[in-house]
Formats: C-alpha cells, structure tokens, sequence
C-alpha cells in the first residue's frame, strides 16, 4: 500500500485516493463525519437510486409494450422467465392470494431495482466520478455511483420492507389482533410474560431490519473496497521500475477481471436475496404464530 | 505510528479473519451436505442448487459486512 505515497506529488495517497471515493455529494458538502447525521441528504445515491428504479421500469415497460403471444423474442423470453420464476416464488410463500397481487410484482420492483443499483459497480471506479469533476469543474467533487454501497440507501429499503409488512400485519390480523400478538407471542399468554413477549418481538423486527440492510451494504461496499483496492494496484504500476510497473499492471489486469467475473455472480445473488428476504418478511405478516 | 492505529490494525485483522473462518466452515459444511444430497437424490439437484445459493448468500452476509466494516476503520484511521 506504500506506493502510492511515492506517486507523483500532487497524486492522492492511497488513503486519501479511497477516502475520496467513499465520500458521497450530499448536502453537507464534505464527507460525513458523524456516524449518524440525519441533516445530510446524499444527491448521488439518491439520484442514481431514483434514476435507476425508473431506468429499470422503463425498460420492462419496452420489452412489455411489444409482447406477443405468438414466438416471443429473447428479451420477452428473459423478462416471462423472471415473471414466472417470481411469480412461483411468491406463490410459494405469501398464502394469500389477494396480497400476491400487491407483492408479486413489489418482489419484481425489488429485485429488477437492486440489480441495476449494483450493477453500477461494473462501472470503471473512476470514469463517472471523474466526469463528474471535469462537468462540475470542482476537481475535488464528491461522487458516488453504488447506491447500494451506501448504508443509508439500503437501510431505507430494508424499512421500506419493515413498513410493508406491519401493513399486512394489520390489514391480516387487524389492529387488535397484532396487537394482541406483540404481547402474546412467542411465550404465550399470561400476563407476567406481556413484556418479555414485546421485548422479544420489537428485538425481531429490529434484528429483520437491520440485517436486510446491512447484508446489501456489506456486499456492495465490500465489492466496491476491492474494486479501489484493484485500481490503486493500476495506479501505482508507473511509479515502480519496468519489471515492478509491468506485474503490477499485470496484478491490475488479472484481478480487476476475476473479481468484476465473481461480482456478476454477488450482484445478482445480493438482490435475489433481499428479494427472497422481503418475500418471507411479507409472509411472516400473514401467518399467525 | 500512534499505538491506537496499531490496534485498530490488529482489530481489523481479527475482524475480517474470525468472520473469515466461520463463513469458510459454513460454506464447507453446507456444501457438503448438498453434495452429499445430490448424490443421493440427483433429481433434486436443480431445487437445492437455488436454496445453497440463497444459503451462501445469508451466511456470507456476517462476514462481509464485518469486513465492511473492519476496511471502513482501516481506511480512516491508519490508512489515511
């Protein structure tokens, strides 16, 4: 990791190089520096996250403007396959077929829209980051692509998930009968284990929430830690000898494309199982315990 | 180097290893386990395959964002 601090002088260190790509554009104008600051509003994650979702929208919507009953084309044939393969998804764990009609197609939403935000991640670590100062014309301008690599973005959805199913809770079981389900589930039903029973179901939901979070977080800043780590390898090969230079570029090259290969396999795993995950959180709100 | 860093170095170590070595364990039981099963009842390959894959995933999850997270301290105290 030394060598980048014998880059040339006015060349980021390797810290410096990764710090700055991890600070988002938000409101505040400088990375956060607090762990938790609810004034700042990040632009990039959240442009990118609602330019994404209608990107993704957008194309379903042309493949599904010129369906056909008759041979399909491959990109129908690839959209009725993750239909159906949702749809059996869905089937197999919401029991009820009225919410399935709401929840089939938000697991659709869920998953087509985390794949493009991860996607980003294929993206070269420096080419819309360095657009981006060259059109701002800051060249210290913060930009962020992943939006799923940014904690706040993935937490947001994982509570929009938390949301969704205290409706069905209370849609399913009424308001009383949730109600009466915090206090009398898992234990049973006896005064003296009340509080036990809500203590143990609000540490649920919290532990549900967060880990649907987090899990999508930790893949995607973990992926795009690499990918940084990978283009400093690139970065650092001119500053070393021929023979250095050449196997570090080299390095560069072969790792850059063995983990952008095994990132393909993340991205999608990653958004199938926050996808499988809202799926069981939604049915859980349909049984009773 | 200011001691605190050396610490926060050995902690991301330690991190990023432990989380290592019980995702590895997990992996490998798991997926033996479906090797096991497949070989038993090849006709159910396909339906296992998924759910290890959704598998992998969850138990995969710990240890990456502990990894997450032990880089996020690395880079900004001792790497900076």
């Amino acid at each position: 990791m030394s060598t980048g601090h014998e880059a040339a002088a006015n060349a980021p260190s390797a810290g410096e190089y990764i710090l700055h790509h991890l600070g988002n554009l938000n409101s505040a104008g400088h990375p956060q520096s607090t762990i938790i600051d609810f004034s700042i509003l990040n632009y990039d994650s959240a442009f990118f996250a609602i330019f994404l979702g209608f990107l993704g929208l957008f194309l379903m919507w042309l493949v599904a403007r010129k369906t056909t009953s008759g041979v399909p084309g491959r990109a129908q044939a690839a959209l009725e396959i993750l239909i159906e393969m949702i749809a059996s998804q869905t089937k197999g764990i919401v029991n009820n077929e009225h919410s399935r009609k709401f929840v089939a197609p938000l697991a659709l939403n869920v998953f087509v829209w985390i794949f493009m935000m991860n996607a980003m991640d294929f993206l070269p670590v420096d080419l819309l980051p360095t657009l981006w100062q060259k059109v701002s014309g800051n060249p210290h301008a913060y930009l962020r692509v992943v939006p799923t690599a940014d904690l706040n973005a993935t937490l947001g959805l994982s509570i929009g998930v938390l949301l969704v199913c205290f409706y069905y809770n209370i849609k399913i079981k009424g308001l009383g009968g949730w109600i009466h389900e915090l206090f009398a589930a898992p234990f049973g039903n006896h005064p003296l284990l009340y509080l036990p029973n809500f203590l143990m179901q609000c540490i649920e939901f919290m532990a549900k929430t967060v880990s649907h979070g987090m899990r999508l977080w930790g893949n995607m800043y973990a992926g795009e830690l690499l990918f940084l780590l990978i283009a400093l390898m690139g970065m650092a090969a001119p500053t070393l000898s021929l023979g250095g230079g050449a196997a570090l570029w080299a390095g560069h090259v072969f790792t850059g494309t063995l983990w952008a290969l095994f990132h393909i396999f993340i991205v999608i795993l990653q958004a199938f199982i926050f996808m499988m995950l809202t799926l069981v959180y939604i049915g859980q709100a349909h049984e009773g315990h | 180097m200011d001691p605190v860093f050396a610490n926060v170095a050995l902690a991301c170590g330690l991190i990023i290893s432990l989380g290592a070595i019980g995702a590895c364990i997990g992996i490998s039981l798991m997926g033996g386990k479906y090797l096991e099963a497949s070989a038993r009842q090849p006709e159910l390959m396909n339906e296992l395959q998924v759910k290890m894959f959704i598998l992998a995933g969850l138990i995969d999850a710990a240890f990456i964002i502990g990894t997450g997270i032990a880089v996020w301290f690395a880079i900004s105290t001792f790497l900076k």
